[in-house]
């Protein structure tokens, strides 16, 4: 399982790699959402700093939508689903392995987005361990539900329009656990605010990559 | 330019009333079960509704608006227990191979339609009822959160539904949609109720199991209950029918439209 987790993870790492498109689209996307979010708070430094967790969380979401379609949709052209159902590697290590190439690339946009919230909005980060745990569980978590997601869909010639609606209610509890224990960062950190937060996030990403384990197999057969 | 050719008569499956299935329309005791089940949700709620205007005294605190306490809680009850319940154990039995039926399907289906209902219907009550006791129509307190949450997760499932595909294909899809909703619920529960809580505890099934609630008003509470879980399996059956006769129209459909284009082929070869 392992070995097929790192073959598609490195297949899928490759892919983005080579044709850019996280690079190019996905990532810039993510910048510009936190511009807009910028315009619609006014310049004033103190209503953007307030809502900056926030803002930061609902931007990841949606670049998850944007990540999770385009790891469907490289391999929605030339049968490369049907490749990947018959080549005998594990359900489960394909699903580890999209996994973890939506959730490289959704860590990287996080650092940009990171660093954007920090100099656009004006907010002091007091306790970075706090930042980077929330960013890493957060998102395998959303990596996890929207690869699930995202397989679900794959089949539908709606997918696109259809994919954000199931999606985005389901990772309600990240975006709450996450913009809490932001916040919980931005005042000074004290683990103690933080710690039922983390205990949320670990429980989702438990669920979600238990669940992916086990019926993305299925999935693909049936879809 | 295609021009439709009457299907023959000699097709049986043309004509509509061949078209339903046995043992759905002529089963008699499922349609007598329903109109039962369907007069005792009229009759309770009409008592209910006797009960909670007439018979019971208003609250020292919240006078005539404690009504609403007959109502509200009652649909809630259905739509956030029984009807996501019913439909998350539906699609995990559907899902499970050995159980693996279009009946499971379809009453998951119901179910949630049905669940939506009651789901809206909660959140027009609770608005009534919050606006007037807490000043606000609406207010991000967990609960409320939650109810919203489930609305919007049950109305996906329904948008799912509503993709064409063959009916096997559309079920399993749908039950896995259902399943990997279902396993967030617990997750939301927990995540609106430390984000923010207004709302009041429950009133009969609190944590000392003593209820808050006493006399005609404990039993009109109760009653309420029942008349509104009758009027969802009243609901959930009917539902449950049209549902598989739209099943099979569907496939229905789908056999007269070859045979017409079977017929085309002929009449063009000829």
């Amino acid at each position: 399982m392992w070995r097929d987790t790192v073959l598609v993870a490195g297949k899928d790492l490759r892919i983005e790699i080579r044709s850019r498109v996280a690079l190019s689209q996905v990532v810039p996307f993510g910048v510009v959402a936190l511009a807009l979010f910028a315009f619609a708070l006014g310049p004033d430094r103190a209503p953007m700093a307030k809502a900056a967790p926030g803002l930061f969380w609902v931007a990841v979401l949606f670049t998850t939508v944007l990540a999770v379609q385009r790891s469907v949709s490289v391999e929605s052209s030339d049968g490369a689903r049907d490749g990947l159902r018959l080549s005998g590697l594990d359900p489960a290590g394909q699903f580890l392995g999209k996994l973890l190439s939506v959730a490289a690339q959704l860590l990287a946009l996080e650092a940009v987005l990171a660093v954007g919230v920090v100099l656009l909005f004006g907010t002091r980060i007091e306790a970075w361990w706090l930042i980077v745990a929330s960013c890493l569980l957060g998102t395998l978590g959303l990596a996890a539900a929207g690869v699930l997601y995202g397989a679900l869909s794959a089949g539908l010639r709606v997918k696109e329009t259809i994919l954000p609606f199931l999606l985005l209610p389901v990772v309600t509890p990240v975006l709450l656990a996450g913009t809490r224990i932001w916040q919980a960062a931005l005042a000074g950190g004290t683990p103690s605010y933080g710690s039922p937060w983390f205990h949320l996030l670990i429980a989702f990403d438990a669920v979600y990559l238990a669940l992916g384990v086990v019926v993305y197999g299925p999935i693909q057969e049936s879809a | 330019m295609t021009t439709t050719v009457p299907v023959t008569a000699a097709e049986p499956a043309a004509t509509p009333a061949a078209l339903l299935p046995p043992g759905l329309v002529q089963s008699r005791r499922m349609v007598w079960t329903t109109r039962i089940i369907g007069m005792a949700a009229a009759v309770t709620v009409a008592l209910t509704v006797w009960l909670g205007l007439w018979v019971t005294p208003p609250d020292k605190v919240q006078g005539d608006l404690v009504r609403l306490v007959y109502l509200h809680p009652g649909v809630a009850w259905v739509a956030l227990y029984l009807a996501f319940g019913l439909a998350a154990v539906a699609s995990l039995l559907y899902l499970w191979p050995r159980t693996r039926s279009l009946f499971w399907d379809r009453l998951a289906a119901a179910a949630v339609e049905v669940g939506v209902v009651f789901n809206v219907c909660t959140l027009i009550s609770g608005s009534i009822w919050g606006r007037p006791t807490w000043g606000v129509w609406w207010a991000w307190d967990a609960r409320l959160t939650l109810t919203a949450v489930l609305l919007i997760l049950f109305l996906g499932y329904l948008t799912l539904r509503r993709v064409p595909a063959e009916p096997d294909v559309r079920a399993k899809r749908c039950a896995y949609a259902a399943l990997f909703a279902a396993v967030d619920v617990p997750l939301v529960h927990f995540s609106v109720v430390w984000w923010k809580t207004l709302h009041q505890g429950a009133t009969v099934l609190n944590a000392n199991l003593s209820p808050e609630i006493h006399g005609s008003m404990a039993w009109t509470l109760l009653l309420g209950f029942v008349a509104l879980t009758l009027v969802f399996v009243w609901m959930l059956l009917v539902r449950y029918r049209i549902g598989a006769l739209e099943d099979h129209l569907g496939s229905g459909e789908l056999e007269v439209a070859l045979l017409e284009r079977r017929n085309e082929g002929a009449e063009a070869a000829r």
